[in-house]
């Protein structure tokens, strides 16, 4: 087994007022660690020398749930595509690496302690209309409506979404538009979510402007960084909702 | 006190119906100003809060994550079991009812199982109503697959995530709700109490996790649908921050525990690497439907692949033993989760494991490639296509349809699963036990209810597989927005509670010092290690095989654990910010006698069942040996002070429907 030393170079802010820095931490892991596991190697030493381990979020550690979040050497969940924080596995590194970690930067997340962010914009978001409104029990039946096998996997595709961030911490301008756009695509490409697709646009788009996210300059950085390699062309699908829906259609939100 | 399941009366196929048309229902001008606390927002926590929403209650819901769509119900991979019958292969909800309680080697109530099998093909049509992406086929129309335990193919599925899809939709209709008004939502809010007064659930105490304050919430009823307590093992396939502590502290103040020391060990898990590790990953059950999982029939070949000596693919065909489909040729790799994990269990107990820690067995998807792979062959018109190409065709279609999973795979381990074997063994996954619930989801605890995993009521023993997602949503949609009708209907006279009243400061002060008492040792042990004592604790001691003495053993070495905590266990910082670690030590402190309580049910279960196998009880054949006679209960434990023997009340099981009999998958 593989034994590596490393130096972290880590963030750490103890609260949304206090300025942050960035601080050094030797720690020693090996290869078949993952990464989260290394920093609870280093967390477990900061408490023996009773020192404040550092704060970050994780839960599932499976790549699904969405809360890890960092940015590893200027990447949001680090160099390997199409994988979380928590999927990422030591062998990816060298011994001797210096490895810098950092919160998701965006003005509409703003930092809680150490590397943990707000992400509540994009609860807000999707409460303004990423929804289909159905009640429990009024329902058909399931094979009422038959959908073409590729439309299904197309909507899925899209709802592969973790609602991590990592779309927003990649691009330049902090936009969220590959997140809203995700959403937007899975409803609108079914036929259960393309009653309410037009008024559904305009609401989530309007609210993504109102939590201070960025505009979209087509870097597609988004597309580069998400650990669930949702494509860009769901931006695109999201302008095309978009100004339909704004151009000649009675709905406007 | 009696323990009484309220099971309606009738024919078992008419209860359900026949109850929801005559039972008490509170009228709309009457909900506004109807209070319900949802705890938990995973399937069974979303999908009720939204559908009490929808009802036009006045819902407050929680969860100690960023966002609802966070619980652990996101990471269930294969999917939701539903009599739907769409491949017309003999399914009914008579056979869901009877594979499932059969799985659960009769050890949970008809009514309640039979209800959930009755209510499963409504949720499948609630979900695809949500925009929930399912499996389809050319014609558009649902897919589905088989799972553990059962003859029919009645598994939908979204991928390998189809508990992230169906949390997604459950979640989204929470959301929609949240919009609307008639939920309020508290992320970053943890259940740390419950408030009784005058005997009755009436609100709870829960912690800001950004602030560390500790605030006060009223409400007519109160739901936990808070999960299992599977990390009560340290290393287990729940994510991180699952935990007992709802459902604990609700035993604490009354609620009884049933059936603890029913534990499910899912048998296709990635195995343990090294000392360090976090977590356990679990590998789709549906993986058994084109693995084969076998082990070296030679210990000398099992000896050289821990090695590294030799590869699984240098032992020829007549040298492995494919022991699942030798021990049970009916059911074969798909024998359910209990019986798959302990054949191997036993396989490597004789020296067979195949890592180096000699506690593996390989899961084979070679005659799965080549035989889809000569099937896709033929259907393009290559009936010539040599063996490479054969198995280029194979790999795609397992591609197609487990690629996550092997992507999955590959990641943790560095292997690529489509040319090597993958190794498993089995972990620790679900929790059959829970909160004792009679069948209006209500705890012996007047207005304090408990749905999904949280409580222990549809899975007996042992859970079948792509049921869980089931019960959850089951619960969730179908069954708890009516049946907690039947308290609150008496409860509209009662008005909106105060939080300033004594009950609430007297349980919020009992909170204070719990947090303070942690923070106040000051030793020299980390919350961690004492989780991973405990952790191992249990898995050797109550984990897939148990017996007397061991349980014994184990009870005391909690005990001297616990204690070795309160003396020396160091949490830094204050309660009165963002501090993850206080979080982990009230966690932890909860699991050291949540644990203690699961030994105790064990010791007190003289037979096996299900997960449950006490290696004194067993058939020559090593199969559970079940005893109808003395043990066709539910174990409700009730708490009775600290260090005290908890008290068993037993809830008869009565079966006039199934006939139990001896589970046999060969």
């Amino acid at each position: 087994m593989q034994t590596m030393k490393l130096k972290l170079k880590i963030w750490r802010q103890s609260g949304p007022n206090d300025k942050g820095r960035l601080e050094t931490y030797p720690v020693e892991a090996n290869e078949h660690m993952s990464f989260l596991e290394m920093l609870d190697v280093l967390n477990e030493s900061l408490i023996n020398e009773r020192k404040t381990p550092v704060a970050f979020e994780h839960d599932c550690r499976e790549g699904i749930c969405g809360t890890c979040n960092m940015v590893i050497n200027g990447q949001p969940h680090g160099p390997m595509g199409g994988t979380t924080t928590c999927q990422l596995h030591m062998r990816h590194f060298k011994d001797g690496d210096t490895i810098v970690i950092e919160p998701f930067r965006a003005r509409a997340f703003p930092v809680i302690r150490d590397l943990v962010v707000d992400r509540e914009a994009f609860e807000r978001i999707i409460q303004a209309g990423g929804y289909v409104s159905v009640n429990t029990g009024q329902a058909q039946d399931a094979n009422a409506i038959p959908i073409e096998k590729d439309v299904a996997s197309h909507a899925f595709d899209a709802a592969a979404c973790i609602g991590c961030g990592a779309c927003v911490a990649a691009c330049p301008n902090a936009s969220a538009m590959l997140f809203v756009s995700a959403k937007v695509s899975h409803l609108a490409l079914l036929p259960q979510g393309k009653v309410e697709a037009k008024k559904r646009v305009q609401a989530m788009v309007k609210q993504m402007d109102l939590e201070g996210f960025g505009m979209c300059s087509n870097v597609t950085a988004c597309e580069a960084e998400c650990p669930k390699e949702i494509s860009v062309d769901n931006i695109a699908r999201m302008n095309r909702e978009y100004l339909s829906s704004v151009i000649g259609s009675e709905v406007q939100v | 006190m009696t323990l009484d399941g309220k099971i309606p009366a009738g024919p078992l196929t008419e209860k359900w119906t026949q109850y929801k048309s005559s039972m008490p229902i509170v009228a709309p001008n009457n909900k506004r100003n109807i209070e319900i606390i949802v705890v938990g927002t995973g399937l069974a926590g979303a999908a009720a809060a939204a559908s009490l929403g929808e009802l036009g209650y006045a819902v407050k819901c929680f969860t100690f994550h960023d966002s609802p769509r966070r619980a652990h119900s996101i990471a269930a991979q294969g999917g939701i079991n539903a009599a739907k019958n769409y491949r017309n292969d003999g399914d009914s909800t008579w056979r869901l009812f009877y594979d499932t309680i059969k799985g659960g080697d009769y050890r949970a109530r008809e009514a309640n199982v039979y209800r959930l099998a009755e209510v499963s093909a409504a949720i499948i049509d609630q979900a695809v109503a949500q925009g929930v992406p399912f499996a389809r086929e050319y014609g558009g129309l649902l897919e589905n697959r088989s799972f553990g335990g059962v003859q029919v193919s009645r598994t939908f599925y979204a991928r390998g995530q189809t508990g992230q899809q169906l949390l997604i939709g459950a979640y989204q209709s929470l959301s929609r709700q949240i919009a609307l008004g008639s939920v309020e939502m508290y992320n970053r809010h943890e259940m740390l109490d419950v408030v009784l007064v005058d005997g009755k659930a009436r609100g709870i105490i829960a912690r800001n996790l950004v602030t560390g304050k500790l605030e006060r919430f009223g409400a007519h009823a109160v739901v936990l649908a808070t999960g299992g307590y599977g990390n009560v093992f340290y290393l287990s396939t729940n994510a991180m921050n699952c935990n007992v502590t709802a459902a604990w502290r609700a035993v604490r103040r009354g609620a009884y525990m049933g059936n603890p020391c029913f534990t499910q060990i899912h048998p296709t898990c990635i195995p343990q690497y090294g000392e360090y590790q976090s977590k356990l990953t679990l590998m789709s059950e549906s993986l058994r439907n084109d693995g084969r999982v076998w082990v070296p029939k030679k210990k000398e070949d099992a000896q050289a692949i821990r090695e590294g000596k030799k590869k699984a693919t240098d032992i020829a065909e007549g040298d492995r033993d494919y022991f699942l489909e030798r021990r049970y040729p009916a059911f074969g790799n798909l024998v359910p989760r209990d019986v798959a994990s302990r054949a191997a269990k036993v396989a490597c107990d004789e020296g067979l494991g195949v890592v180096p820690t000699g506690l593996g067995v390989f899961l084979d998807f070679a005659s799965a490639i080549e035989r889809y792979g000569k099937s896709k062959a033929n259907s393009i018109g290559e009936h010539h296509a040599d063996k490479a190409r054969i198995v280029e065709l194979g790999e795609k279609v397992v591609e197609e349809k487990y690629g996550n999973l092997f992507e999955m795979y590959e990641k943790i381990t560095g292997e690529n699963p489509y040319k090597m074997p993958m190794k498993i063994y089995p972990a620790v996954h679900y929790t059959m036990g829970g909160l004792w619930v009679d069948y209006n989801l209500q705890t012996n605890v007047p207005g304090l209810f408990a749905a999904g995993e949280c409580n222990f009521s549809d899975h007996g023993a042992n859970r079948l597989g792509a049921s869980a997602l089931m019960q959850g949503l089951a619960d969730g949609y179908f069954v708890l927005p009516y049946t907690i009708g039947t308290y609150l209907a008496n409860d509209i006279r009662t008005p909106k509670f105060d939080t300033n009243r004594e009950e609430f400061a007297a349980t919020e002060k009992e909170v204070r010092e719990r947090l303070d008492s942690f923070l106040g040792v000051q030793g020299t042990q980390s919350v961690e290690s004492f989780h991973r004592r405990l952790g191992k604790i249990m898995w050797d001691y109550c984990g897939m095989s148990r017996t007397a003495e061991g349980l014994a053993k184990a009870r005391t070495m909690i005990r001297e654990l616990r204690e070795a905590f309160y003396k020396d266990v160091f949490v830094p910082g204050s309660a009165s910010e963002f501090n993850p670690e206080l979080e982990k030590a009230h966690r932890v402190a909860d699991f050291l006698e949540m644990g203690e309580l699961m030994i105790v049910d064990a010791l007190e279960r003289n037979e096996s069942c299900g997960g449950h196998f006490r290696e004194e009880y067993q058939t020559p054949e090593g199969e559970a040996d079940r005893d109808d006679d003395n043990y066709a209960y539910v174990a409700a434990w009730e708490y009775k002070g600290w260090g005290e023997d908890p008290t068993l009340h037993k809830e008869p099981l009565i079966f006039n429907d199934v006939h139990p009999s001896k589970r046999s998958y060969k």
